[in-house]
């Protein structure tokens, strides 16, 4: 082995059969996909938008999936977590795939249908504690405010008594949150066999 | 064995070697001590974010008020800057030293390389002010905002380009096995990076697609940028430190090669059990389980090295810590082909038992080998020798012992975990608190893991500013005898 220009084509070629494989087949296919959609499909509200940037800046993520496995392979559906498996074709009207890896907290892929009170996410970001105590999920005070003289219609009372209410940035990553339903609707590339 | 009674060596052509050495030392110093300093910079950065964001895991109201410092941004701030400012920064460093040396070409231009470095540390500081400023993509691996990338792929084309002049000036003749990897690896880190930046960031594809290329990416950079820069080093420094050749030519080259096929398709069994077909999962599934072909291939050529020599790992730095890590790459490797299997990813996936094993990878494997790299170069770099074998010593034990508890602690504990996910009669909050005792230990590993980084860092600023010591004789923890040294 002296050539270095046939080494070089050798590491071209492995790389390129993987991108070929992994990267390119996914996209096109995807792509393809999401183009074949009514562009009314994709018209997410703007504070959806928004609040899928305070999850990404804030870095749920690290502690949440958005997915629901098939039973015979995960306990999330017996544990309420969605009714159905999710497949591709559920994060399509998404812009970032937000899938997670780590399961330090629960899944949320439907904490929009298993937990639909704004109330409760707002006092459950600004304390976990208030809402779930043993929580290890960082308190988001930061997305809070004193509660102005004319405080907002979601303002909101804490056990000490003080009056909060949530910034913009609070309201917008709620509005994320309440909207995510992904088991939703039954899809043919959901189906599962029932259990033997 | 006893080199210096061969007959076949010419002493004149010994000496004709040490000075060339000499010349390509000295025309490598400057550049590759400022990104070997710049990676140190990056690694004392990158501990305080890890052990911020350990403590948060278990002390959830730990410096929870600033939202700079919340948990979901200290984290991944911690991940980039030990990926791209520390192991990615030190990686160039090893890697154009060791192939200057293999290609016997001294380095030229030195000073595109110190603006490569500017760039480098621009990027990763605009990348870090990003994610803790709240600009996180949140894409693993792949967190620094958009700002960040231009620098960093302009940095690492002249590294290419660096490495490719080296390439062409090398003598006629054989290329040897840690050539083959350093060269590949310093083409394959910019593709792979520039197509995730395309295709996730700057014109990002359909959703559902993110999360293969993703991982794809994230995996490789392993794979096939850390992994191979990596291995050439110990191809490079075992030899070189035991004064005996590679045991097998052939093993090499099978190494080489499997490695570069299946790990490019290993990414995807970070997808298990995910949203996605099954033939996308299952490709990467055999894709992982064959990475046992160029793991065992490369163990038996490292580990047949040694064999006779361990006596040398008694007084040698440099071999302490790259042993530990050849050794570490066998087994986080063989755990990770076995990760892979559906029937275990089933457990450990969304656990601690992932992130355990990606710190056995990132640190046990990679860093380790860097450091044992650095203790061998630098006293080559700046012709003196380090200041203290303690300091050395207390570096190898504090970061062994470590990674190995941190290890230990955190794979029972996500194992524990997993298999509670699976059980739908326990409550997810009863889970938690489980977890709890082993993320406390995790903290105290990384303790551990910052006085270690704290010798290392006194150790490179005393050997860079500290008085010169005229001694003729190398840091060593203790003087080789006959018994350990049969070279």
């Amino acid at each position: 082995m002296n050539k270095a220009s046939i080494l070089f084509i050798g590491f071209l070629i492995t790389l390129a059969t993987s991108w070929i494989g992994l990267v390119l087949l996914p996209a096109s296919h995807y792509n393809t996909q999401a183009a074949q959609l009514p562009t009314a499909f994709f018209t997410n509200q703007e504070i959806i938008a928004r609040g899928q940037q305070v999850y990404q800046a804030n870095g749920c993520i690290y502690c949440h999936s958005q997915q629901v496995g098939t039973r015979h392979f995960r306990s999330d559906q017996e544990r309420g977590w969605g009714n159905r498996r999710t497949v591709s074709t559920d994060y399509l009207r998404d812009t970032v795939a937000l899938l997670g890896t780590m399961r330090t907290g629960p899944d949320l892929a439907n904490i929009g249908i298993r937990n639909p009170s704004p109330q409760w996410h707002y006092l459950h970001l600004y304390d976990p504690q208030l809402t779930s105590p043993g929580s290890i999920m960082p308190p988001l005070r930061f997305l809070f405010e004193p509660a102005k003289e004319n405080p907002s219609a979601d303002a909101f009372t804490l056990p000490d008594g003080r009056r909060i209410e949530p910034t913009d940035d609070a309201r917008a990553l709620v509005a994320y949150l309440l909207s995510l339903k992904r088991s939703q609707g039954e899809l043919p590339e959901a189906f599962e066999p029932p259990p033997k | 064995m006893t080199d210096s009674t061969d007959s076949s060596i010419d002493p004149a052509a010994i000496e004709r070697s040490r000075r060339e050495r000499i010349v390509i030392d000295a025309s490598a110093r400057g550049p590759i001590i400022h990104w070997l300093a710049s990676a140190i910079f990056w690694l004392l950065l990158g501990t305080l974010l890890a052990l911020g964001a350990s403590v948060k895991l278990h002390d959830p109201e730990f410096l929870a008020n600033n939202p700079w410092l919340t948990f979901g941004r200290v984290r991944p701030a911690h991940l980039n800057t030990m990926v791209y400012g520390w192991a990615s920064g030190a990686c160039v460093g090893v890697g154009l030293w060791i192939m200057s040396r293999l290609c016997r070409a001294p380095l030229r231009h030195g000073w595109s390389l110190h603006i490569a470095a500017v760039f480098w540390n621009i990027g990763n500081a605009v990348g870090t002010w990003g994610i803790l400023s709240g600009g996180s993509l949140s894409m693993e691996w792949l967190e620094y905002p958009a700002g960040a990338a231009p620098w960093l792929l302009a940095a690492f084309a002249v590294a290419t380009w660096q490495g490719v002049d080296m390439i062409r000036r090398r003598p006629p003749g054989h290329i040897y096995v840690s050539q083959w990897y350093l060269f590949a690896s310093l083409f394959w880190f910019p593709m792979l990076y520039a197509t995730a930046q395309v295709l996730l960031v700057w014109k990002p594809v359909a959703a559902p697609a993110q999360p293969p290329i993703n991982w794809w990416y994230a995996h490789n950079v392993l794979g096939l940028w850390f992994t191979p820069v990596c291995l050439a080093a110990a191809y490079y420094l075992i030899p070189k430190v035991i004064g005996k050749p590679i045991h097998s030519y052939f093993l090499s080259m099978i190494g080489f090669w499997s490695l570069a096929f299946f790990y490019a398709w290993n990414g995807m069994h970070h997808l298990i059990g995910g949203p996605y077909p099954a033939w996308l999962i299952s490709v990467s599934v055999a894709a992982s389980v064959m990475m046992l072909v160029p793991v065992i291939t490369v163990a038996v050529n490292h580990h047949f090295t040694m064999i006779g020599n361990f006596g040398a790992l008694r007084w040698s730095p440099t071999l302490r810590f790259v042993v530990f890590a050849a050794m570490s790459y066998t087994v986080v490797s063989v755990q990770g082909s076995l990760t892979a299997v559906r029937a275990v990813n089933r457990i450990t996936h969304f656990t601690h038992y992932t992130v355990a094993h990606a710190h056995l990878g990132m640190y046990a494997f990679v860093t380790m080998m860097l450091f044992g790299a650095i203790y061998y170069m630098m006293p080559r770099l700046l012709d003196r020798e380090w200041p203290s074998a303690a300091l050395i010593r207390v570096h190898f034990w504090c970061s062994a012992v470590g990674v190995l508890f941190y290890w230990g602690a955190l794979s029972y504990g996500g194992l524990e975990q997993g298999l509670n996910l699976q059980n739908p009669n326990m409550p997810f909050m009863d889970i938690i608190a489980r977890t709890l005792p082993y993320l406390r230990m995790r903290t105290w590993a990384g303790v551990l893991m910052t006085v270690g980084h704290l010798a290392f860092a006194t150790s490179f600023l005393l050997m860079l500013f500290g008085k010169v010591r005229v001694v003729s004789t190398p840091t060593l923890f203790i003087r080789p005898t006959a018994k350990t040294n049969p070279a």
